[in-house]
């Protein structure tokens, strides 16, 4: 079935890959039944990322998205994976939610306890009114159909309704919540949010230097910007966007 | 009456505490046993053998967060938003850990050897008022003992003195 035995992974970095295509990892040392052991003299090879578009096979790693090959190599970062990364960098304008992600969402329904987000996925995100900070019972957050909200998913996977939250995990809200009632929202490839997030993204450090402003990037797909006391109003902003989006891709 | 038929007692009243305590410890454990049999025959199990989960060595992931470094959504510039600002350099310094454990070590205000200094004397003076008295006499003869060569127990021990005409 698959054309092929498949290629080393590290040939193919860069390169664009399809669905079905086998990468091959090098064979590590020390095979199933042995322990990694602690402290080996040649690096452990540690854990590896296999990002999103790749998933796990016998032989390697399968490709299930059609983009280019990216990897990060070892020890690179001190939260990545200690064995380095792999990745598909596709372009797509859908989003799927996966957990952990930070997302800007629209309120769309108030039903009971629950507040019904609209975040672009297959199905409306469910946000509780406690998972708000600060919030008990009695003290409900002041969040009307309509508004945006900045929140992380707790459960998204394909068979339950995806639920946000608007705390982290030791109850502090860390910027998460209602975003400011005036401003703009852009909806924009997924692509151009990753780029935009990037440690070192040009149009960004260029765009701090011309003046003050706010912006809240969901990876969603979806840019909020503060209403600015300056001329410039969302139609430049969003041309300013499009024009930018294929330079950004190269 | 009494003696023809004895009432035979049910196991589950047997089991009670109450019945145990007049019980010899062989009967005891007979009866312990009997217990583990009847739950070890009802209690259901698998009867696969044991898989042993491969260790892998690669971890899936579908978000890009980590793969990429992405930084935090929230961004705010040139003082817009002073809260998103310290939240900025927060939540990307959380990131880069490696980098800001350099500067981790706050400038104490009291040095180290300063402090072991005063550690030490502290130690036994606070130390002293929760010892009992006798430990206290004791601890005073030790220190005593300590000074005698550079000076003479003042104190002798007291006896009766009789007094003189």
């Amino acid at each position: 079935m698959a054309a092929g035995s498949g290629a080393p992974a590290e040939s193919c970095v860069g390169q664009v890959v399809l669905p079905g295509d086998v990468l091959l990892l090098p064979a590590h040392p020390e095979d199933d039944g042995e322990r990694l052991r602690l402290g080996a003299g040649a690096a452990p090879r540690g854990r590896l990322l296999c990002g999103p578009g790749l998933r796990r096979c016998p032989t390697g790693l399968l490709v299930t998205k059609c983009g280019l090959l990216r990897h990060r190599p070892a020890g690179g970062g001190a939260a990545g994976a200690a064995g380095g990364a792999y990745w598909v960098d596709s372009q797509q304008k859908r989003y799927v939610p996966v957990k952990g992600d930070h997302v800007i969402g629209i309120v769309t329904a108030k039903a009971g306890d629950v507040f019904k987000l609209d975040v672009g996925g297959s199905e409306q995100a469910s946000l509780s009114y406690l998972a708000f900070e600060g919030a008990t019972k009695r003290n409900r957050p002041n969040v009307q159909v309509g508004d945006l909200i900045y929140g992380q998913f707790l459960v998204a996977n394909k068979d339950m309704e995806p639920e946000m939250v608007c705390i982290d995990s030791s109850g502090r809200s860390s910027g998460m919540g209602l975003i400011g009632q005036d401003g703009f929202l852009f909806k924009v490839s997924l692509g151009l949010i990753r780029k935009l997030l990037a440690p070192k993204c040009e149009i960004i450090q260029e765009l701090s230097q011309l003046y003050p402003f706010e912006l809240v990037l969901g990876m969603n797909g979806r840019i909020w910007k503060c209403p600015s006391c300056l001329t410039l109003g969302s139609s430049p902003w969003a041309c300013g966007l499009l024009v930018l989006e294929p330079l950004v891709q190269l | 009456m009494a003696g023809e038929v004895k009432t035979k007692l049910s196991k589950n009243l047997l089991r009670m505490k109450f019945m145990q305590r007049g019980l010899d410890s062989q009967t005891k454990k007979l009866l312990e046993e009997e217990e583990k049999k009847i739950i070890s025959e009802e209690h259901w199990y698998l009867d696969l053998p044991d898989l042993k989960e491969k260790e892998s060595f690669i971890i899936e992931e579908r978000s890009f967060m980590p793969c990429e470094d992405l930084l935090y959504g929230r961004m705010s510039f040139k003082g817009f938003n002073p809260e998103v600002e310290k939240l900025m350099i927060q939540m990307n310094s959380k990131c880069k850990e490696e980098e800001i454990e350099v500067d981790d070590k706050m400038e104490a205000d009291v040095s180290d050897e300063e402090m072991a200094r005063r550690y030490e004397t502290l130690v036994g003076t606070i130390g002293k008022k929760f010892l009992r008295k006798r430990d206290q006499r004791v601890l005073q003869d030790e220190d005593e003992d300590g000074d005698s060569n550079a000076r003479p127990s003042k104190k002798a021990k007291k006896k009766f003195l009789k007094p003189q005409d």
